[in-house]
This record gives structure tokens, sequence and C-alpha cells, in this order.
């Protein structure tokens, strides 16, 4: 019954949220606001992770391909695949729905216990739309930034650290990630990312945007966010690859 | 003016508010007080749509809130200025920001006219020099200024006031009562105050309603308040020993 009251509670917020904006320019430069606290500000943990991914597939698929009739080069198709495939949307997904979800849900959160909320809706302003809305499209507009750095430095790592380590050689790498390449890999990929992104965004704004209480709510308020966020990147990363790949 | 006719609220089986009337005038600033828990923050809540009333009528100068389309209850609320009990000021934005905030986005003033506006409501409620700090930065008085000078900032026909000087030492208190007084006078507006200290009543009420157990329990001037017979004002207005003893001068 909870889950019920929250999923349609939900969707009655994502509808207040996308209702008709007070002022266009004002939302605009908030999408931008937006795009720096939450994008920009996300780049260099997207982009360690992203070169360690790259460097350890590198060497755990070196390792597996033991066998002499799988060539040295499979392991560029590995590192390319997985990080296309998986890796860059859905575990970056995963990572971002900790730290940019937390952070939306504490934001939203503490300005509810604060009655920064109310002080909106008082003024006549759709402090959902306000709030939620330019944080959802900042996530949608530069997860596909996210996810071309976070495959381009996963691409890079594993070459740096398959050279450096002599897994694999230069020829060999370049090789296997230019090998029977799909480009349509990369537009599913995108495809998942902006999906997950307006989970990681919009499931931890509706449990801070509806908290109550004081600063031991908030703390519940966000875990839950990035709790559900990943339950629910982890299941549409399941039905988006049957939809899109099988 | 705003009149509430037979308000009533409860919160699952807790019934909060029972059938409360009241007339809040214009140009006066019309207190409710009550001890803690008594309703006071759901009454104006509800009167300003925080809350849904149960049943009953708010009605804004003869509009009655409860009835109107969206639309129009967000016109209402434009005309609202309001003062949080802990300043709800947005922390992101610095005291200028804060006040422009409104005008941005509901006026199509310039940047210049908007930061002449906001500058003129800060003079008014004695802040100078303060303009490009944080709330984080401010003290709890300076945070109840910054908050009166954005309710103004809209040139609001009402003004709500959530227990202003709570937090606050006596003499900023008074600052603050005083001016929440010369505002409501000035601009000739209807503003409603809650609080639970009485020296704020004795200072500025205009228009008393003392609420207990969410009724409507007593109501009249700040003269009437000190002479009243009815035993639970008595004990709420004479708790304090200043009290009883400026009671023995009546």
């Amino acid at each position: 019954m909870k889950l019920l009251f929250d999923f349609g509670r939900y969707f009655i917020l994502m509808r207040r949220s996308f209702g008709k904006a007070e002022k266009f320019s004002i939302y605009r430069s908030r999408i931008f606001e937006e795009i720096n606290n939450l994008g920009i500000g996300s780049l260099g943990i997207v982009g360690i992770i992203s070169v360690f991914i790259g460097a350890v597939i590198t060497i755990q698929s070196a390792f597996n391909f033991e066998n002499p009739l799988v060539p040295i080069y499979a392991v560029g198709v590995a590192v390319r695949d997985s990080m296309i495939l998986e890796f860059s949307p859905a575990i970056i997904s995963l990572i971002l729905a900790g730290k940019i979800g937390s952070s939306i849900a504490s934001e939203i959160g503490t300005m509810r216990i604060t009655e920064q909320i109310d002080a909106l809706e008082i003024m006549g302003i759709n402090s959902a739309s306000y709030l939620i809305r330019p944080k959802i499209i900042a996530c949608i507009l530069f997860s596909p930034v996210l996810l071309i750095f976070s495959m381009f430095l996963g691409i890079f790592g594993g070459y740096v650290f398959g050279i450096m380590s002599g897994v694999v050689t230069n020829y060999e790498y370049v090789i296997g990630i230019t090998y029977n390449f799909r480009p349509y890999n990369i537009i599913y990929s995108l495809l998942k990312a902006a999906v997950f992104a307006f989970i990681f965004a919009s499931v931890p704004a509706y449990h801070g945007y509806y908290t109550r209480g004081g600063s031991l709510e908030v703390g519940k308020a966000s875990t839950k966010g990035v709790v559900y966020s990943c339950i629910l990147i982890l299941a549409f990363d399941l039905i988006l690859t049957q939809l899109l790949l099988a | 003016m705003i009149d509430i006719k037979n308000i009533s609220k409860s919160f699952a089986d807790r019934l909060i508010l029972n059938n409360i009337s009241f007339n809040f005038e214009k140009g006066k600033t019309n207190v409710i007080i009550g001890e803690s828990g008594s309703g006071k923050t759901v009454l104006l809540r509800c009167m300003v749509g925080l809350n849904e009333i149960d049943t009953g009528d708010v009605l804004y100068d003869g509009r009655n809130f409860y009835d109107l389309k969206f639309k129009d209850k967000k016109e209402i609320r434009k005309e609202i200025g309001m003062l949080f009990q802990g300043g709800a000021l947005f922390d992101s934005k610095n005291v200028e920001e804060n006040v422009v905030f409104p005008l941005s986005m509901f006026t199509d003033l310039s940047e210049s006219e908007k930061r002449d506006r906001a500058n003129f409501c800060l003079q008014r409620v004695n802040l100078f020099n303060s303009n490009k700090l944080y709330p984080s930065e401010l003290s709890g008085g300076m945070k109840k200024r910054v908050a009166i000078a954005r309710a103004i900032a809209m040139q609001p026909k009402y003004l709500f006031c959530d227990e202003p000087n709570s937090g606050l030492d006596p003499k900023t208190s008074i600052v603050i009562d005083n001016l929440i007084n010369e505002i409501t006078e000035e601009y000739d507006i209807t503003t409603i105050v809650i609080t639970h200290d009485m020296n704020s009543v004795i200072e500025i009420g205009d228009n008393i309603m003392f609420i207990n157990k969410g009724e409507n329990w007593w109501q009249g001037s700040k003269e009437e308040i000190l002479k009243t017979e009815n035993k639970e004002v008595q004990d709420f207005v004479y708790a304090t020993k200043f009290m009883k003893n400026l009671r023995t001068k009546f």
C-alpha cells in the first residue's frame, strides 16, 4: 500500500515539476547553475573511476585470455564493449546516484525543514517546478557529456595500464578497440544514461521534497533516495538491455 | 481585511482547530496568541493554504481562497508577504538576492530597478552594508529583518508573521515588533502576527485573538486583555512574575 502511495505521489510530483514555468529566463539560468553544480562537479570522480575501471578490465581480460586461440587484441574489444555497453552508463550512473542523488535529496530536504519551500509556495511559485525540474533537465542534458568522457577515459586508462604492465601492445590494443565496432552501441548507451539520469535526479528529489521532521529525517531521505535510485537503475538496466539489445 | 469563518482542521483523528472565526482588520496589527501546541501556526498555515482546511472559509477582501482556482490562488499569494519563524531565507542566495528574488520571478523590472527596490527595502528594515552577506553569516535579528525586507519587496496587501521574535533578545525583539507595526501603518496592510510573547502583544497588538485547545477562546484589544476575567487568558497573560506585578496596577 505504501509503495502504491509513493508511486502515485511521485508521478503527481513529476507532473507538477513539469508544469507551466513562472518565468522561462529564470529556469534557463537555473538549468545552467545545476549543470555547473551537478554535472561539471562530477567530472573529476567520473574520470578517476573510469580510468581505473578501464585499467582493471584490461588486466583481468588479459589474465583470462590465456588460450592461444584467443587473440590478444580481444583485450581491446573487451575493454571497449564493457565500457560502452555497461560500465560507463550503468556503473557511473550508480556512482552518480550516490554523489548527485544524496546532494539533491539533502538540499531539497533541508529546504523543506527550514521552510524555504513553504516560502516559495507563499510567493506563488511552483516550488516543485522551480527546484526539481532544472535538476532533472541538467542531469539529462549533461549525461551524454559524462558518458562520452567516461568511455574515452576508460578505454584510455585500459590502454595506458595495458602498455605499462605489458599485457598488450599498442598495436593489438588499437586493433581491438576498432575491431567490429557498432555505432549503435553508443546510441544504446546514451539512451540508457539519459533514463538513469532521470532516475537519479527525480527519485532523490521526491524523497527530499516530502521530508518531514528534522535533520535526522533529511539523512534518512537522502539514504532512501540513493537506495531506491540504485535499485531502479539496475531494474531499468535490465529492461532497456532486453528491449534494445536482445 | 481577512475574514476566517468556521475553520476546522484535523490531523488524522486529532482535532487541531475547532470552528474558528475571526476578522483580521486592515491597517492593524492582528495578534494571535496561545500556548505552544494550541494551533496558532496551523491556523496561519491554513490561512495561506500551506495546509488544507477540513471545513470553513478564508476570505481575502471578500475572495474565498479555498473556492478559487489554482491560478487565482497564486494571484492572492503574490499579495501575501510572510515572515517565517526561522526566516526561511534561501541559503544559496545572499541578502540582496533573497530580496530581489520575488521581484525577478514576478516583475519585468530591470536589474538596476530591482537592486534599487531591494536596497530601499533593506534600508527600511535598517540593514546597511549587508547586501553581499549569506544567511549563514547573519545574526538571528538580521535574518528576521532580511525576511521582512523580502516580504515587503512586492508591496504585499497581507503580512503574516510566525513568531517574529522567537530566539531574539528583548531589545532586538522590540526593534522587530516596531518594524512590523510601522510597516503595517505605513503601507496600510492587514498584518497577522503569531506570538506567545506578552511583551509583543502589549507593544503591537491592536486586535488580539486567544486560541486555546484549537478554539477561539477570547478576542479583544490589548487594553481589554489586561483586564479580562477569563481564567485561561489570565493564566496565559499573567504567567510571568513581571506580568503579575504589572497586574496590581490595573
